[in-house]
Protein backbone atom coordinates (compact mmCIF):
# COMPACT_ATOMS: atom_id res chain seq x y z
CA UNK A 1 0.00 0.00 0.00
CA UNK A 2 1.68 3.25 -1.11
CA UNK A 3 0.19 5.79 0.93
CA UNK A 4 -2.19 6.33 3.75
CA UNK A 5 -5.41 7.37 1.49
CA UNK A 6 -5.44 3.67 -0.17
CA UNK A 7 -5.24 2.24 3.34
CA UNK A 8 -8.48 3.95 4.42
CA UNK A 9 -10.07 2.72 0.86
CA UNK A 10 -8.78 -0.23 1.73
CA UNK A 11 -10.20 -0.61 5.19
CA UNK A 12 -13.46 0.82 4.24
CA UNK A 13 -13.61 -2.04 2.04
CA UNK A 14 -14.14 -4.03 5.36
CA UNK A 15 -16.62 -1.87 6.36
CA UNK A 16 -18.58 -2.20 3.14
CA UNK A 17 -18.39 -6.04 3.05
CA UNK A 18 -20.10 -6.10 6.75
CA UNK A 19 -22.88 -4.74 5.51
CA UNK A 20 -22.43 -1.59 7.10
CA UNK A 21 -24.94 1.78 6.07
CA UNK A 22 -23.23 4.26 7.21
CA UNK A 23 -19.08 4.53 7.82
CA UNK A 24 -17.29 7.27 10.01
CA UNK A 25 -13.75 8.01 8.55
CA UNK A 26 -11.90 10.50 10.69
CA UNK A 27 -8.72 11.82 10.65
CA UNK A 28 -7.06 14.21 13.03
CA UNK A 29 -3.46 15.91 12.92
CA UNK A 30 -2.12 16.92 15.82
CA UNK A 31 1.40 18.51 15.47
CA UNK A 32 1.56 19.31 19.37
CA UNK A 33 1.72 15.52 20.24
CA UNK A 34 3.18 14.86 17.06
CA UNK A 35 0.25 12.30 15.99
CA UNK A 36 -1.76 11.81 13.10
CA UNK A 37 -4.42 9.46 13.83
CA UNK A 38 -6.58 7.49 11.52
CA UNK A 39 -10.20 6.17 13.01
CA UNK A 40 -12.53 3.89 10.61
CA UNK A 41 -16.00 3.15 12.19
CA UNK A 42 -18.80 1.29 11.23
CA UNK A 43 -22.50 0.02 12.11
CA UNK A 44 -22.00 -3.44 9.93
CA UNK A 45 -22.08 -6.97 11.76
CA UNK A 46 -19.04 -7.06 13.92
CA UNK A 47 -16.51 -9.43 14.86
CA UNK A 48 -16.87 -11.85 17.31
CA UNK A 49 -13.92 -11.94 19.75
CA UNK A 50 -12.28 -15.05 18.25
CA UNK A 51 -12.13 -13.23 14.58
CA UNK A 52 -11.40 -9.78 16.46
CA UNK A 53 -8.29 -11.38 17.79
CA UNK A 54 -7.11 -13.05 15.02
CA UNK A 55 -8.09 -9.97 12.63
CA UNK A 56 -4.34 -8.11 12.04
CA UNK A 57 -3.10 -11.67 11.52
CA UNK A 58 -2.18 -11.75 8.03
CA UNK A 59 -2.82 -15.31 7.72
CA UNK A 60 -6.28 -14.94 8.14
CA UNK A 61 -9.21 -13.79 6.18
CA UNK A 62 -12.92 -14.21 6.34
CA UNK A 63 -12.97 -14.46 2.58
CA UNK A 64 -13.04 -17.74 0.82
CA UNK A 65 -11.66 -16.66 -2.38
CA UNK A 66 -8.09 -16.38 -1.03
CA UNK A 67 -6.14 -17.39 1.86
CA UNK A 68 -4.96 -14.13 3.18
CA UNK A 69 -6.50 -10.89 4.68
CA UNK A 70 -3.55 -8.08 4.58
CA UNK A 71 -5.47 -5.41 4.98
CA UNK A 72 -5.78 -5.07 8.77
CA UNK A 73 -2.30 -6.43 9.04
CA UNK A 74 -0.24 -3.57 6.88
CA UNK A 75 -2.22 -1.21 8.52
CA UNK A 76 -1.53 -1.68 11.89
CA UNK A 77 2.13 -2.51 10.55
CA UNK A 78 2.82 0.58 9.23
CA UNK A 79 1.32 2.46 12.17
CA UNK A 80 3.74 1.23 14.22
CA UNK A 81 6.82 1.48 12.12
CA UNK A 82 6.07 5.19 12.36
CA UNK A 83 5.79 5.33 16.29
CA UNK A 84 2.35 4.89 16.67
CA UNK A 85 -0.18 2.37 17.64
CA UNK A 86 -3.30 0.22 16.83
CA UNK A 87 -6.35 -0.70 17.85
CA UNK A 88 -9.18 -2.95 16.80
CA UNK A 89 -12.62 -2.53 18.79
CA UNK A 90 -15.91 -4.61 17.55
CA UNK A 91 -18.82 -5.95 18.30
CA UNK A 92 -21.21 -8.73 17.03
CA UNK A 93 -24.37 -6.43 15.46
CA UNK A 94 -23.34 -3.28 16.72
CA UNK A 95 -19.99 -2.67 14.47
CA UNK A 96 -16.19 -2.12 14.52
CA UNK A 97 -13.37 0.54 15.08
CA UNK A 98 -10.03 0.53 14.12
CA UNK A 99 -7.75 3.31 15.40
CA UNK A 100 -4.19 3.57 13.68
CA UNK A 101 -1.77 6.44 15.22
CA UNK A 102 0.71 7.55 13.51
CA UNK A 103 4.31 9.41 14.01
CA UNK A 104 3.04 12.51 12.26
CA UNK A 105 6.38 13.97 11.34
CA UNK A 106 7.94 10.70 11.76
CA UNK A 107 10.31 9.50 8.85
CA UNK A 108 8.21 6.12 8.18
CA UNK A 109 4.72 7.54 8.45
CA UNK A 110 3.47 6.57 4.81
CA UNK A 111 2.09 10.04 2.88
CA UNK A 112 -1.29 10.81 2.96
CA UNK A 113 -1.68 10.53 -1.03
CA UNK A 114 -4.76 11.21 -2.67
CA UNK A 115 -7.20 11.52 -0.44
CA UNK A 116 -9.69 13.38 -2.21
CA UNK A 117 -9.43 10.96 -4.91
CA UNK A 118 -10.45 7.69 -2.69
CA UNK A 119 -13.28 10.10 -1.08
CA UNK A 120 -14.71 10.89 -4.48
CA UNK A 121 -14.70 6.72 -5.13
CA UNK A 122 -16.62 6.25 -2.19
CA UNK A 123 -18.69 8.69 -2.77
CA UNK A 124 -19.41 7.61 -5.94
CA UNK A 125 -20.10 4.13 -5.60
CA UNK A 126 -22.40 4.87 -2.29
CA UNK A 127 -25.48 3.71 -3.35
CA UNK A 128 -26.76 2.53 0.56
CA UNK A 129 -23.50 3.20 2.21
CA UNK A 130 -23.26 6.64 3.62
CA UNK A 131 -20.46 8.26 4.90
CA UNK A 132 -18.99 10.80 7.23
CA UNK A 133 -15.90 12.24 6.88
CA UNK A 134 -14.09 14.50 9.55
CA UNK A 135 -10.86 15.58 8.79
CA UNK A 136 -9.40 18.05 11.68
CA UNK A 137 -6.24 19.91 11.66
CA UNK A 138 -4.62 23.15 13.94
CA UNK A 139 -5.91 25.08 11.03
CA UNK A 140 -10.03 23.76 10.66
CA UNK A 141 -12.23 21.05 10.78
CA UNK A 142 -14.12 19.50 7.61
CA UNK A 143 -16.73 17.47 7.37
CA UNK A 144 -18.63 16.03 5.06
CA UNK A 145 -21.78 13.77 5.46
CA UNK A 146 -22.74 12.05 2.43
CA UNK A 147 -26.43 12.10 3.91
CA UNK A 148 -26.52 15.94 3.69
CA UNK A 149 -25.28 15.16 0.09
CA UNK A 150 -27.62 13.07 -1.22
CA UNK A 151 -30.83 15.26 0.24
CA UNK A 152 -29.28 18.51 -1.00
CA UNK A 153 -29.09 16.92 -4.39
CA UNK A 154 -32.85 15.24 -4.15
CA UNK A 155 -33.30 13.20 -7.57
CA UNK A 156 -30.00 14.17 -8.92
CA UNK A 157 -27.89 11.31 -8.63
CA UNK A 158 -24.61 11.69 -6.69
CA UNK A 159 -22.64 9.76 -9.45
CA UNK A 160 -23.38 12.91 -12.16
CA UNK A 161 -20.32 13.97 -13.85
CA UNK A 162 -21.38 17.38 -12.88
CA UNK A 163 -21.95 16.90 -9.43
CA UNK A 164 -18.75 14.98 -9.21
CA UNK A 165 -17.15 17.21 -10.80
CA UNK A 166 -18.24 20.05 -8.09
CA UNK A 167 -17.60 17.59 -5.18
CA UNK A 168 -14.07 17.17 -6.23
CA UNK A 169 -13.02 20.53 -6.21
CA UNK A 170 -15.17 21.24 -3.16
CA UNK A 171 -13.04 18.53 -0.79
CA UNK A 172 -9.70 19.55 -2.41
CA UNK A 173 -10.19 23.26 -1.70
CA UNK A 174 -11.82 22.37 2.11
CA UNK A 175 -8.73 20.05 2.42
CA UNK A 176 -6.52 22.93 1.08
CA UNK A 177 -7.88 25.33 3.24
CA UNK A 178 -7.54 23.08 6.79
CA UNK A 179 -4.16 22.61 5.42
CA UNK A 180 -3.66 18.96 5.51
CA UNK A 181 -0.29 16.94 6.32
CA UNK A 182 1.30 15.21 3.05
CA UNK B 1 -8.96 34.22 -3.40
CA UNK B 2 -12.47 32.06 -4.21
CA UNK B 3 -14.64 31.38 -1.68
CA UNK B 4 -14.63 27.55 -0.97
CA UNK B 5 -17.65 25.67 -2.75
CA UNK B 6 -20.03 24.36 0.25
CA UNK B 7 -23.52 22.84 0.06
CA UNK B 8 -25.62 25.84 -1.09
CA UNK B 9 -23.40 25.84 -4.11
CA UNK B 10 -24.05 22.22 -4.17
CA UNK B 11 -28.00 23.48 -3.93
CA UNK B 12 -27.70 25.75 -6.92
CA UNK B 13 -25.89 22.93 -9.28
CA UNK B 14 -28.75 20.23 -8.24
CA UNK B 15 -31.35 23.21 -9.85
CA UNK B 16 -29.09 23.31 -13.08
CA UNK B 17 -28.38 19.80 -13.28
CA UNK B 18 -32.16 18.36 -12.44
CA UNK B 19 -34.01 19.70 -15.95
CA UNK B 20 -30.99 17.90 -17.92
CA UNK B 21 -31.62 14.56 -16.23
CA UNK B 22 -34.93 13.71 -17.44
CA UNK B 23 -33.82 13.25 -20.20
CA UNK B 24 -31.22 10.52 -19.31
CA UNK B 25 -34.01 7.35 -19.43
CA UNK B 26 -31.40 4.83 -19.14
CA UNK B 27 -29.92 5.99 -15.61
CA UNK B 28 -33.51 3.94 -14.23
CA UNK B 29 -32.55 0.84 -15.98
CA UNK B 30 -29.51 -0.48 -14.66
CA UNK B 31 -29.44 -3.64 -16.81
CA UNK B 32 -29.62 -1.59 -19.92
CA UNK B 33 -26.58 -0.06 -19.25
CA UNK B 34 -22.70 -0.99 -19.61
CA UNK B 35 -21.59 -2.41 -16.17
CA UNK B 36 -17.96 -2.60 -14.75
CA UNK B 37 -17.29 -3.48 -11.52
CA UNK B 38 -13.31 -2.94 -10.57
CA UNK B 39 -12.04 -5.51 -7.82
CA UNK B 40 -11.15 -3.16 -4.71
CA UNK B 41 -9.93 -5.32 -2.15
CA UNK B 42 -6.53 -4.84 -0.70
CA UNK B 43 -4.80 -6.73 -3.51
CA UNK B 44 -6.32 -4.76 -6.06
CA UNK B 45 -5.76 -1.44 -4.59
CA UNK B 46 -2.13 -2.07 -3.95
CA UNK B 47 -1.94 -2.75 -7.66
CA UNK B 48 -3.47 0.50 -8.76
CA UNK B 49 -7.54 -0.55 -8.89
CA UNK B 50 -8.00 3.10 -7.54
CA UNK B 51 -6.22 4.86 -10.72
CA UNK B 52 -7.97 1.81 -12.99
CA UNK B 53 -11.60 2.93 -11.65
CA UNK B 54 -10.75 6.78 -11.53
CA UNK B 55 -9.51 6.17 -15.56
CA UNK B 56 -12.51 4.16 -16.53
CA UNK B 57 -14.87 6.79 -14.80
CA UNK B 58 -13.62 9.68 -16.58
CA UNK B 59 -13.04 7.96 -19.90
CA UNK B 60 -16.22 6.83 -20.37
CA UNK B 61 -17.96 10.36 -19.13
CA UNK B 62 -15.28 11.94 -21.57
CA UNK B 63 -16.49 10.04 -24.36
CA UNK B 64 -19.70 10.08 -23.49
CA UNK B 65 -20.51 6.05 -23.26
CA UNK B 66 -23.38 5.89 -20.29
CA UNK B 67 -21.89 3.15 -18.23
CA UNK B 68 -21.60 2.19 -14.34
CA UNK B 69 -18.88 1.51 -12.72
CA UNK B 70 -19.22 0.27 -9.00
CA UNK B 71 -16.73 -1.98 -6.69
CA UNK B 72 -17.01 -4.76 -5.40
CA UNK B 73 -14.18 -7.39 -3.53
CA UNK B 74 -11.48 -9.77 -4.25
CA UNK B 75 -12.25 -12.24 -7.13
CA UNK B 76 -9.79 -14.50 -6.36
CA UNK B 77 -7.72 -13.31 -9.25
CA UNK B 78 -4.83 -11.63 -6.62
CA UNK B 79 -2.07 -12.13 -9.22
CA UNK B 80 -3.95 -10.45 -12.06
CA UNK B 81 -4.89 -7.04 -10.02
CA UNK B 82 -6.34 -4.69 -10.92
CA UNK B 83 -9.25 -6.73 -12.57
CA UNK B 84 -12.35 -5.92 -13.68
CA UNK B 85 -15.68 -7.43 -14.64
CA UNK B 86 -17.22 -6.69 -17.70
CA UNK B 87 -20.80 -6.73 -18.49
CA UNK B 88 -22.24 -5.50 -21.56
CA UNK B 89 -26.26 -5.95 -21.26
CA UNK B 90 -27.74 -9.15 -22.92
CA UNK B 91 -23.91 -10.57 -22.66
CA UNK B 92 -22.66 -12.68 -20.09
CA UNK B 93 -19.91 -10.96 -17.80
CA UNK B 94 -16.29 -11.09 -18.77
CA UNK B 95 -13.16 -10.49 -16.51
CA UNK B 96 -10.23 -8.49 -17.32
CA UNK B 97 -7.00 -9.13 -15.33
CA UNK B 98 -3.87 -6.54 -15.51
CA UNK B 99 -6.46 -3.45 -16.02
CA UNK B 100 -3.93 -0.46 -16.29
CA UNK B 101 -5.03 2.85 -17.87
CA UNK B 102 -3.75 1.75 -21.08
CA UNK B 103 -5.69 -1.94 -20.67
CA UNK B 104 -8.44 0.22 -19.85
CA UNK B 105 -8.63 1.85 -22.88
CA UNK B 106 -8.31 -0.76 -25.29
CA UNK B 107 -11.09 -2.30 -23.95
CA UNK B 108 -13.56 0.51 -23.76
CA UNK B 109 -12.28 1.26 -27.55
CA UNK B 110 -12.49 -2.31 -28.60
CA UNK B 111 -14.90 -4.63 -26.07
CA UNK B 112 -17.29 -1.76 -25.41
CA UNK B 113 -17.56 0.45 -28.56
CA UNK B 114 -17.04 -2.50 -31.23
CA UNK B 115 -17.76 -5.33 -28.85
CA UNK B 116 -14.82 -7.00 -29.84
CA UNK B 117 -12.95 -9.05 -27.24
CA UNK B 118 -9.46 -7.98 -26.08
CA UNK B 119 -6.58 -10.18 -24.73
CA UNK B 120 -6.23 -10.36 -20.98
CA UNK B 121 -9.56 -12.06 -20.59
CA UNK B 122 -9.26 -14.24 -16.63
CA UNK B 123 -9.78 -17.40 -16.31
CA UNK B 124 -7.84 -17.58 -19.74
CA UNK B 125 -10.16 -19.03 -22.54
CA UNK B 126 -9.40 -16.48 -25.30
CA UNK B 127 -6.69 -15.09 -27.25
CA UNK B 128 -5.91 -13.24 -30.55
CA UNK B 129 -4.57 -15.61 -33.03
CA UNK B 130 -1.53 -13.66 -33.29
CA UNK B 131 -0.15 -14.94 -29.93
CA UNK B 132 -0.17 -18.26 -31.07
Amino acid sequence: MKDLSLHILDIVQNSIRAQASLIGIGITESPGENQMIISITDNGSGMSTEQLQRAADPFYTSRTTRKVGLGLALFKQNAEMSGGSFRLESELGIGTKVTATFGLNHFDRPAMGDLTGVLLLLIGSSGETDYVFKHQTPSGVFELDTRELKQTLGNVPITHPEVRKFLKEMIRENLEQIKISE
Amino acid sequence: MNKIKNLADLKKLQSEVQSKIKLREKGDHPDMLVQIKVSMATCGIASGAKETMAYLIEELEHQGIDALVTQTGCMGYCYAEPTIELTIPGQPPVVYGFVSKAKALEIIEKHIKLNQLVDGIIPVAYSTIDNH
